[in-house]
């Protein structure tokens, strides 16, 4: 009864076990490659991930961009890197690289009580 | 924060603003600009040369919008959409500045009052009253001919652009300036295409070559000027086109020759007849299908 | 695939003690409403459930283009043109967050696609029924979009970071797109008889699928408490459909028409509305493909697909015949 039954996102779909999501093995690859897109907001700004796209090339990647995630003027830069040129830190080396930070602290603005009435802190 | 209404989530706790800004920057590009028509200038020639140029936009977007939904691949689905909104906006900037230079013939009273002059002009003209090329009504064939078409059209247009920012009629030069660096977009997204195709696979080449064997010939009447355009060209108000030629033709041959395709033969410069009215007849269903909902409902508010 | 793509459940992980900690710490995440992200361990359940909705609500928003794409060519006014041409191109950028979204738990766009096509996963019923005249581009708009709003908004707090954030991007476009329905009903309504007859008629017509877009009453959703245990489900589908209601019919009555629906009315202990009975077989019946025109939708991004394959083929050639070009 599971491909009766349906839960939300865009008006509601199937969830249950009977909908395939395992890709097919033998997949003729058609697809181009997946870039992650950063876009600087504006000037002063880091880029920031905003998302992926598909491209053949890093031109191609990078007009996408423009008109995917910069079309309400979102940006005035963009960067694509090939996703799988991106070196990631994997959640088990969690802890060493990121917990030496967690106790400190002091490198946090809010560690520093300062009365509410000393002016632009 | 767990009882939302609709709008909570879209405006609390998002005031990232750096990632998600949008909404910013769209000016008006009229603001400002005094409307007033030239001194000297016949106000019925500039209404006619800009239904030419408005007419050119409007029925290459409305070829660019059946791409929508059919596109390959959804980013360049984005991309041709991108490229039909420019198209459609520029249309109706050069279609009511046609209407404020009063040459809305019969359309006026066919399309009532409370429409705008720009839907009168759109919706309420018949394809012998529409002032485009031949090169912009061509059905597309395939995604090739699309691109193909869309790079000879967008190099003719931003040449003439270029030069209009100039105009002594300042509400064509707000819309040149406008339009510039948005031809300058389709005009590189076209070639760009046109490389890939061109350089791509032997079928692809094949396709892309049939393109600009079908397109070629319909550049015959694009560098000929009409009256009007002679008259507004004196007047510092218009461009001869046949100023733009040489610009025009060296730009194609090198992407062409980049893209390793074959340079079709140009055709020798003939009249353009579609800027008098006279269409092949692939026009009228393009028209009928623009046109079907707004003449249907005379009296109609949208 | 992406650069989130899940790591592989080897080494250490196989070992039940680490299994075991895995699972408490993605419990404790979601416990603390933090979320998961692409890297972190998660439970195959949850990554294959949340694939199955991603990919879903992305096949939507890629055939929801389709009803009012037919009307592009002919929308009544230039204005009008811009503004659906503009909503549904948003619909394209909407399909593709969420395929990349999908595409963060190991899934293939090009795949999805193809499952989609082979009607093997679905998408919402909504999309399959005709649009008759332009007031459905305003109905659709309106109520659709709203519908779809009720739903998405939750989606925002979703439990799986990909998610989310497509869904934030997505709420901020969608409430555009709901006011340029309603927009345009209002401005009809104030037009010709005939204009307010064709508001009307559309109303009739998708009133009753809006409903069915929140899915199958609490009690026929046996997948909907373990989505929500995992965050991946906000609000039960009931509660959703019963919001939407209670957020329309007001507006209806400022816009002038009639919910086709001699049931509904406001209960005045709760200040909610009861409604009629919902068509539930032919819900299951659309969503199963049997709609007016899911052969014809499908038809069309096969088409897309197939047509334009050599398209797709070109530019990957180019890409590896120039790959070693120093760029520009
Ligand atoms: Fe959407
Ligand atoms: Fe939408």
């Amino acid at each position: 009864m599971s491909d009766l039954t349906a839960e939300g996102g865009h008006g509601a779909v199937p969830t249950g076990p009977d909908v395939p999501v395992t890709p097919a093995a033998a997949a003729v690859r058609r697809d181009w490659p997946l870039w992650e897109v950063f876009v600087r907001g504006k000037r002063g700004l880091n880029h920031v991930h905003v998302g992926s796209l598909h491209a053949p090339d890093p031109e191609m990647a990078v007009y996408a961009a423009r008109d995917l995630y910069t079309r309400r003027n979102e940006g005035v830069s963009i960067w694509v890197v090939r996703s799988a040129d991106v070196t990631a830190s994997s959640p088990d080396e969690k802890d060493p690289l990121f917990a030496p930070s967690g106790d400190k602290v002091y490198r946090h603005p809010t560690f520093y009580e300062i009365p509410d009435d000393v002016p632009h802190i | 924060m767990h009882e939302e209404t609709v709008y909570d989530a879209l405006t609390a706790a998002h005031g990232d603003e750096a990632r998600w800004a949008f909404g910013t920057g769209f000016d008006d590009p009229l603001a400002g600009v005094d409307t007033t028509i030239p001194e000297g200038v016949d106000p019925a020639d500039l209404g006619g040369y800009c239904l030419m140029l408005g007419d050119d936009a409007l029925v290459l977007s409305q070829r660019l919008t059946e791409w929508v939904t059919r596109a390959p691949e959804l980013e360049e689905e984005v991309a041709m959409a991108n490229i039909a909104l420019d198209l459609l906006g520029q249309a109706r900037l050069l279609l009511s500045r046609a209407g404020s230079a009063g040459v809305l013939g019969r359309s006026r009273e066919r399309a009532g009052p409370g429409v705008p002059d720009e839907d009168a002009l759109a919706y309420f003209r018949d394809a012998a009253e529409f002032r485009c090329s031949a090169l912009v009504t061509a059905p597309d064939g395939d995604f090739a001919h699309a691109l193909v078409r869309l790079l000879v059209a967008s190099t003719w247009r931003l040449a003439l652009a270029v030069r209009l920012r100039g105009s002594r009629d300042p509400v064509l030069a707000a819309i040149a300036a406008k339009a510039v660096p948005e031809l300058t977009y389709h005009r590189d997204h076209a070639a760009r295409w046109v490389l890939r195709l061109g350089d791509g696979t032997a079928l692809s080449h094949r396709r892309a070559q049939d393109a600009a064997d079908a397109v070629w010939p319909r550049t015959e009447g694009l560098f000929t000027a009409t009256d009007v355009e002679r008259r507004l060209a004196g007047a510092g108000v218009g461009v001869d086109p046949a100023e733009l030629r040489d610009e025009v033709r060296d730009v194609l041959t090198r992407v062409l020759a980049r893209a390793g395709l074959l340079l079709p033969p140009w055709p020798a410069d003939a009249p353009p007849r579609g800027r008098a009215g006279e269409h092949g007849p692939e026009l009228a269903p393009l028209l009928d299908r623009l046109q079907v909902v707004a003449r249907a409902h005379p009296g109609g508010t949208w | 695939m992406s650069i989130d793509s899940p790591p592989a459940p080897a080494g250490p992980a196989a070992d039940g003690l680490a299994a075991q900690a895995l699972q408490r710490q993605f419990e404790e995440t979601l416990a603390a409403d933090h979320r998961i992200e692409p890297r972190d361990w998660m439970p195959d359940g949850y990554r294959k459930t949340l694939v199955r909705q991603i990919a879903q609500h992305a096949h939507s928003e890629i055939i929801g283009m389709q009803p009012e794409g037919d009307w592009l060519l002919s929308a009544p006014s230039l204005r009008r043109k811009a503004i659906l041409l503009a909503k549904v191109q948003d619909e394209a950028g909407h399909g593709l967050y969420l395929y990349s979204a999908a595409e963060t738990l190991g899934a293939d766009r090009a795949d999805l696609t193809d499952k989609l096509i082979e009607g093997r996963q679905k998408y919402s019923s909504i999309f399959s029924y005709p649009t008759r005249s332009y007031a459905d581009v305003g109905v659709i708009g309106w109520l659709v979009d709203g519908a779809a709003i009720c739903n998405q908004v939750p989606l925002c707090r979703s439990s799986y970071g990909p998610y989310a954030r497509a869904m934030i991007r997505i709420c901020k476009e969608e409430s555009f797109h709901q006011r340029q329905g309603y927009e345009l009903l209002l401005t009809m309504m104030r037009g010709t008889p005939e204009q307010q007859a064709m508001v009307q008629d559309a109303v009739d017509r998708w009133w009753w699928p809006s409903l069915m877009m929140f899915g199958p009453p609490d009690a026929d959703s046996p997948n909907s408490a373990q989505s929500m245990a995992w965050g991946i489900k906000r609000h039960s589908n009931d509660e959703l459909r019963q919001r939407y209601v209670d957020m329309t019919v007001p507006q209806a009555e400022f816009l002038g028409v009639t919910l086709p629906d001699p049931e509904l009315s406001l209960d005045p202990a709760t200040g909610r509305h009861r409604f009629g009975a919902i068509d539930w077989d032919e819900f299951r019946r659309v969503l199963a493909g049997g709609g007016p025109r899911s052969a014809e939708r499908i038809a069309r991004r096969r088409a897309a697909r197939d047509d334009n394959a050599w398209v797709v083929e070109a530019a990957t050639a180019y890409a590896d015949k120039h790959a070693s070009e120093p760029r520009s």
